[in-house]
């Protein structure tokens, strides 16, 4: 009704209050100024609330205690910590954490359920059901429960160290953990490193040669074997004439445990076994779901074209399925990492863990903390929708 | 879990209508509702022991108990609340609970950041280390490049790191926020050591499956006075703690029991018939009855009482009392409660 008064109004209008109210663009300023006022209001009220509630409370607020030395031992670091560093430091070394076991987990859920979801379409009678069971069975039972039940009904049984089993050799697992040996650079190895770029850059543009060729000419080009290939002889050359400039740091059973090598406690495995089968279940189905949208119809069309069954599924299937699959795809990598907070559940020492709890009870700086916390957990979303969002823009249907 | 715990704590501060106006009144709320909101930690034996039937008994809890006899003439008027260490403060600021009561380190940082008051100590404790008699390990410098569990959230956590620290000796932290969890892990074997306070590894070795397959090590790492705590901001309130547990000490200093409260009205004692009420008024100041010590002795009794019921040589947990830091300082240890006038 606005709309249309807006699009009759006089070209002078007399300057009454009444019209002012009638006007479609008076009115839309108004209510933004006053729901604007209302927010700034509310974070206001918030702020000072909070403010003098500490206050009245005796609680130190604030972001000082950054600075302080945090004094208390992390059982599992990926960026180097003492116990002389600063909360600060602490807080850099949950995220480490928790990015790790987000990004190891993502890695496994999407392979795991990629593979679940298309047994879950096999022809074969066995595999499809076994696939469905496993979908069934592992999404129907809450995630907590999964995690506690790996780390004790499995993790946390594994033999002592002295008894530790050994995975020929390389590898040793025991209840404190699993060992392996470290990779130390030799002098030389950052060139086997650049060997390695150039080999990706050199893989990317043979590729992105290839396509184009593809188009213009409709010669296909075997561009993936030749880069995997190219990726693997490059910088192993370069490794060899350089006189292999690399040694493992084994580990070696000294004392209590094994000392030396790469180690993460049985809480780490727990967490992400759990984490990757769990949410590989949502995403077998999303893949499952993915496929199957697409038409019966194209698989058909392109037999009858003599397409390979192979490209049918590379060229024609997938890249229809992917627009389907990629919006929920996204949902379930942010649901992994927001669920590894249940790590504090095992003692894992991720953001939560080590930072919500561990930290805050050691400073007693709740709301600076929890803050913290909770901007983590949102720039990391954000960012990981972008991204995802971007590449789901691109792949969209072009509507023309 | 903790996640929501702590959000909803957050909250509640951000939210909270300001509360400058109950800050001096804890005591005229606890008449109020009819009981004392107690905080106490996961059931452990002989500080805050969960019977079958419900019922709480222990050291800290006779803190508790005895708070609420001063209040109501009634050790049962009291909520027990049961909180994992790691939000303990948070919940006491927060006003949830009225004070705690859950061997408790007195510390420079919680006493002066924290919002918080001690009220005294009710048991001197130190840091020490229990291993399976197996392992052969006889002192805590033997512990080089062990794996420890150890609760999250503690002044035990901070003692540890410094421990070793000190000491130039690695070691890795199992860490988890839920004492049970981390003794079915050392049971289990998924670490070489369990440290705690002294007197918490003696109760929860009592209650292990075989506890003389574990000792304790000689090695005390740290001081750990723990007692009663209460809300900053209300003097009179603190007040009321400090000097109930005071007069449970002084009382045993005196020689008055559960068992003799009523005759010794009658001693010709000055310092008995203060303590009790008979003479002076002790109690006024703080809000309470002159006689509120009788009160506290007939129903739960003098700290000696006390410490023998709950954890004493007689108990299965079993800490000599005798050449104790916790024995009365006419004994020899460092008890001492401030003069009853």
């Amino acid at each position: 009704m606005s709309q249309s008064t807006a699009i009759r109004r006089p070209a002078t209008p007399p300057l009454r209050l009444g019209t002012l109210a009638n006007d479609a663009t008076v009115r839309s300023v108004f209510y933004q100024a006053v729901t604007f006022v209302c927010v700034v209001g509310l974070i206001w009220y918030l702020v000072s609330n909070t403010i003098a509630n500490m206050a009245t409370r005796g609680m130190s607020a604030g972001f000082d205690f950054l600075d302080v030395s945090a004094g208390f031992n992390i059982a599992f670091t990926l960026i180097p910590y003492r116990e002389g560093d600063s909360y600060l430091r602490v807080f850099q070394v949950g995220i480490a954490n928790t990015l790790l076991v987000a990004a190891i987990g993502v890695v496994f859920a999407s392979i795991l359920g990629l593979v679940v979801g298309l047994g879950r379409l096999s022809t074969n009678w066995l595999i499809r059901t076994l696939a469905r069971w496993y979908v069934e069975i592992l999404r129907n039972t809450p995630l907590l429960l999964q995690i506690i039940a790996w780390y004790f009904g499995v993790f946390n049984l594994l033999p002592l160290p002295r008894a530790s089993v050994d995975l020929g050799g390389v590898m040793y697992l025991n209840n404190r953990g699993a060992y392996f040996p470290a990779p130390v650079p030799g002098e030389g190895f950052g060139l086997v490193l650049l060997a390695l770029v150039a080999a990706l850059i050199g893989a990317v543009l043979l590729h992105l040669w290839a396509r184009q060729r593809f188009r213009a000419t409709g010669r296909p080009f075997p561009s993936v074997l030749v880069g995997i290939a190219l990726v693997l002889v490059a910088p192993t050359l370069v490794y060899l004439l350089l006189g292999a400039p690399l040694t493992w740091d084994w580990p070696v059973l000294r004392g209590f445990n094994f000392q030396g090598g790469f180690s993460v406690p049985p809480a780490f495995c727990a967490l992400v076994v759990a984490l990757s089968i769990y949410t590989s279940c949502f995403i077998a189905e999303i893949v499952r779901a993915g496929i199957q949208s697409v038409g019966h119809g194209q698989t058909e069309a392109a037999r009858a074209l003599g397409v390979k069954p192979s490209r049918t599924m590379r060229f024609i299937i997938l890249p229809q399925a992917m627009r389907v699959i990629i919006p929920p795809l996204i949902s379930q990598y942010l649901n992994l990492t927001k669920n590894s907070s249940l790590a504090i559940a095992i003692g894992f020492p991720d953001l939560v863990s080590v930072w919500m709890n561990t930290s805050l009870n050691q400073s007693g700086r709740a709301i600076p903390i929890v803050a913290m916390t909770m901007g983590f957990y949102c720039v990391v979303s954000l960012a990981v929708s972008f991204v995802l969002n971007s590449y789901n823009r691109r792949i969209l249907l072009r509507e023309r | 879990m903790k996640f929501g715990v702590s959000l909803l704590m957050a909250a509640a501060t951000m939210f909270g209508v300001v509360a400058t106006a109950s800050a001096q009144q804890t005591l005229q709320q606890v008449r109020q509702r009819g009981s004392l909101n107690c905080q106490v930690g996961l059931p452990t034996p002989g500080f805050y022991a969960l019977a079958a039937n419900g019922t709480w008994s222990g050291m800290d809890v006779d803190v508790c108990r005895a708070v609420a006899a001063a209040i109501f003439d009634d050790p049962s008027k009291v909520q027990y609340q049961s909180v994992t260490s790691a939000v303990r403060f948070t919940s006491l600021a927060n006003g949830e609970s009225d004070m705690l009561s859950r061997t408790t380190t007195w510390t420079a940082v919680r006493d002066g950041q924290l919002g918080l008051e001690f009220a005294g100590v009710n048991f001197y404790d130190g840091q020490g280390f229990v291993v399976p008699r197996a392992s052969n390990i006889t002192s805590a410098r033997q512990l080089d490049g062990a794996t420890i569990c150890v609760l999250t959230g503690t002044t035990t956590e901070l003692n540890l790191a410094d421990y070793f620290r000190a000491n130039n000796m690695r070691f890795t932290a199992v860490t988890n926020e839920n004492v049970n969890v981390l003794v079915e892990t050392y049971l289990g074997g998924g670490c070489d050591a369990y440290t705690n306070d002294k007197s918490g590894l003696a109760a929860r070795r009592s209650a292990f499956p075989t506890p003389n397959d574990h000792i304790i090590l000689p090695e005390t790492i740290s001081k750990e006075p723990l007692g009663p705590v209460v809300r900053h901001g209300d003097n009179n309130w603190g007040d009321i703690v400090r000097w109930v547990l005071y007069g449970m000490i002084e009382a045993e200093e005196m020689g008055v029991t559960s068992a003799n409260v009523t005759q010794m009205l009658q001693s010709p004692n000055p310092g008995i018939k203060r303590l009790l009420g008979v003479e002076g008024n002790v109690g006024q100041g703080m809000g309470l009855p002159a006689d509120f010590m009788v009160r506290v002795l007939r129903h739960i009794g003098n700290y000696g009482e006390t410490y023998e019921r709950n954890v004493g040589a007689n108990t299965p947990i079993g800490i000599p009392r005798e050449r104790s830091l916790n024995a009365l300082w006419t004994n020899g240890g460092i008890l001492y409660a401030m003069p009853f006038r």
